[in-house]
């Protein structure tokens, strides 16, 4: 018998014979009825408590946002993506404080140390966001593949200030994750952290050490 | 079961360890800080939640998956190879690490580079794949440094808990070379420099799992540092190692187990990333894994899943919170335990995977005082199952005889006999009355020292009177007062 069956039997012949089913009440998780408004302040409000950074900025400000906070670090490059509106938006605009745009083109084991060792900031689109718990939601692929949100210190995200759900349980259900999840699907809640040494927290242990968000108005 | 477990001589010695640990100012005040900051903030971050439904609607969940254990795992199966993910079953520890190895082996793998897993502590895993000739390096911060300090994890979510900044940079120094120093974020941000050359030199990353969705074939891991997902998106391999009763029915299950979860756990609203992995590199993708591969492990969870009572146990989603609250845990720390699971959740997991034979300590290793069983996330009354396995070290009753492995392996010729004894004396009234009374009239006799007990309380003293005799007492002298008057 291999270890699968031996292991199913013994399941399936249980001592104690069937389980009970219990109900679910769901209450204490649903019935957040808060207002758009109020939504992006409480994500506001929680990301900022876990060392997130957030900007809000109309369509027409958010490039010279996004400029100056690169500016201000003195980001060398930002890895943009190529095929996103945001992308190409920002190669685009040839905005003069931006600086040199690179692109995730090419599979990761061609440029894996450049990567990890030369790009100071990349900047992706989010599918929204958890007021509940200040959390973005992400889903990377082709265009936005999962290590650009990990690897470089910076990550910058554009979030529409219209995809902020009340809670995690509410984006799964009105985003219909069930009818085909991605290779990946994240939720970030701040920069990289530990508390390993002492209960003392530091930031970008092994992800990025600053997460920026951009509120798109 | 399994060649490297530990010893029982390792985990037998509880006593005198608790005895060194309790006189260890340094390591007490290393735990206390710890777990009076974990469980204040634990507190703050259920603030305005109806804790009660939440638990009971944790509670719910856990149990209606293992309700349709069998079935659900068999369904994670078939999702996740029709998603391109390759499923293992393992038996026991031994099988489990053979599985891993043989990928490894496969792969002609040389490093794995790993995320945090409590399983594969359980499984002892680095140990066998060094003795098999591949390297395994742990990369959550705080398993970085235990691993370097050649000692085990004290705490399942804060594995380095037991040491302060100025061991660990002492440490770092002398393994690595990384100046001494007393910043934290100096520290990090050396370690985050080392391992980003083996995150990239890696061959395969061995990873946990916290859920593990049957309806579309998730893989659900927590985390706060990114070395989970380095660990599951750099190296051309992924493994995740998970005990069989982590499956969960749905996505919907996973919303509240997770805010039970991270709350429970560190007292964070939801931890950095919350990483959920259904498929490896897709065509197109420029980075991830071309291979993922699940590792289902049983050692010893069919065998509790058998119990209506023992059961229980399998609900756990491994917060620590239990060991957090626990008076015991908190002044002696998790090593005194001697096994991967310390504190109540050890207590009543242990005995399974090594018998109560090697882990006779551990049910006791408890007052009793309900703390663990008051802020469990799903509601698993640990008191009760301490007590169910103390019953199962003496080898149960004529109602409830022991099935745990090594059960009754505390029962002595004498103790049993006494109780023998005592029964038969409460179940015939004379003998009864003439014991009672003789005890009475003999209590001079009565040792003064009771073994442990009395090291630190008094002994306490038979009454010259029996209960019987002075209730009778009272009843005479209430007659003689009150005749007549009605
Ligand atoms: S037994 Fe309960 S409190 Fe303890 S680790 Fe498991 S889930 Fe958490």
């Amino acid at each position: 018998m291999t270890s699968r069956e031996d292991i199913l039997q013994r399941l399936r012949n249980r001592r104690d014979g069937e389980l009970p089913m219990p109900e679910l009440d769901y209450g204490s998780m649903t019935g957040r009825d808060w207002s758009a408004a109020q939504k992006l302040d409480l994500f506001q409000a929680m990301i900022e408590t876990v060392h997130g950074e957030v900007h809000r900025a109309t369509d027409e400000e958010w490039l010279d946002t996004l400029a100056g906070i690169l500016k201000q670090r003195q980001a060398r490059n930002l890895l943009t993506p190529l095929k996103h509106p945001i992308g190409a938006e920002i190669r685009a605009s040839g905005h003069p404080d931006l600086p040199e745009l690179l692109s995730y083109g090419e599979p990761v084991e061609h440029w894996q140390r450049e990567l990890f060792n030369d790009v100071d900031a990349a900047i992706t689109s989010t599918r929204g966001a958890i007021a509940e718990t200040g959390s973005l939601i992400l889903w990377p692929g082709i265009d936005e593949p999962r290590l650009m949100s990990l690897v470089p210190p910076i990550h910058i995200a554009v979030l529409e200030a219209d995809q902020i759900f009340a809670t995690f349980l509410e984006a799964m259900e009105l985003q219909r994750w069930s009818a085909g999840m991605p290779t990946n699907a994240l939720l970030i809640s701040g920069p990289s952290k530990t508390a390993d040494i002492e209960q003392t927290l530091a930031y970008g242990v092994h992800g990025p050490k600053e997460l920026i968000v951009i509120v798109r108005q | 079961m399994n060649q490297h477990n530990p010893t029982a001589s390792q985990v037998q010695s509880f006593h005198p360890r608790a005895r060194e640990a309790l006189q260890n100012d340094q390591l007490r005040g290393n735990f206390r800080r710890a777990m009076d900051g974990l469980m204040g903030k634990r507190k703050a971050a259920f603030e305005g939640w109806d804790l009660e439904s939440l638990r009971t609607l944790g509670a719910a969940v856990r149990q209606r998956a293992l309700a349709r254990l069998p079935d659900l795992l068999e369904q994670l199966e078939s999702q996740l190879t029709s998603n391109g993910i390759q499923v293992h079953w393992a038996t026991d520890a031994d099988e489990a690490c053979r599985i891993i190895r043989d990928i490894c082996v496969a792969r002609e793998a040389r490093t794995v580079i790993k995320g945090k897993s409590m399983v594969s502590e359980e499984m002892e895993l680095n140990h066998y794949l060094e003795a098999e000739g591949i390297e395994a390096l742990e990369s959550d911060l705080g398993e970085y440094i235990v691993q370097m300090a050649e000692q085990t994890p004290s705490h399942i979510i804060m594995p380095a808990i037991h040491m302060n900044t100025d061991e660990i940079s002492e440490l770092l120094h002398r393994k690595t070379g990384t100046d001494r120093s007393h910043d934290v974020n100096y520290l990090t941000a050396s370690a985050r420099q080392q391992l980003r050359e083996k995150f990239m030199n890696a061959d395969v990353g061995v990873s946990g799992v916290n859920f593990a969705v049957a309806e579309t074939g998730t893989l659900c891991l927590v985390e706060n540092e990114g070395n989970g997902r380095m660990t599951t998106t750099v190296p051309p391999c992924h493994i995740a190692v998970t005990g069989i009763e982590k499956v969960v029915p749905s996505l919907a299950d996973v919303a509240p187990l997770l805010a039970l979860l991270t709350r429970s756990a560190t007292g964070q609203h939801l931890t950095t990333y919350f990483n959920m992995i259904s498929r490896p590199r897709q065509p197109g993708e420029p980075d991830g894994p071309e291979a993922v591969h699940l590792v289902l492990v049983d050692n010893g969870r069919s065998g509790i899943y058998q119990d209506d009572e023992l059961i229980d146990t399998l609900r756990c989603i491994r917060c620590g919170a239990c060991m957090n609250h626990c008076p015991v845990y908190t002044r002696v720390g998790g090593h005194v335990y001697g096994t991967t699971y310390p504190g109540p959740i050890g207590s009543i997991l242990m005995p399974h995977l090594l018998g109560l034979d090697e882990t006779r300590h551990m049910p006791t290793a408890s007052s009793l005082c309900g703390a663990c069983g008051e802020v469990c996330p799903v509601k698993i009354p640990i008191p009760d199952l301490l007590v169910r396995l103390r019953r199962e070290s003496v080898d149960g009753d004529s109602v409830h005889p022991g099935v745990v492995k090594g059960h009754g392996v505390k029962r002595g010729r004498w103790e049993s006999l006494a109780w023998r004894g005592w029964q038969w004396m409460h179940a015939n009234p004379g003998l009864y009355r003439t014991g009672t009374r003789m005890a009475a009239r003999f209590r001079a006799l009565q040792p003064a020292s009771a073994g442990a007990w009395t090291r630190v309380r008094t002994a306490p003293r038979l009454a010259p009177k029996t209960l019987h005799q002075l209730m009778k007492q009272r009843a005479d002298s209430n007659s003689s007062d009150n005749g007549g008057s009605r």
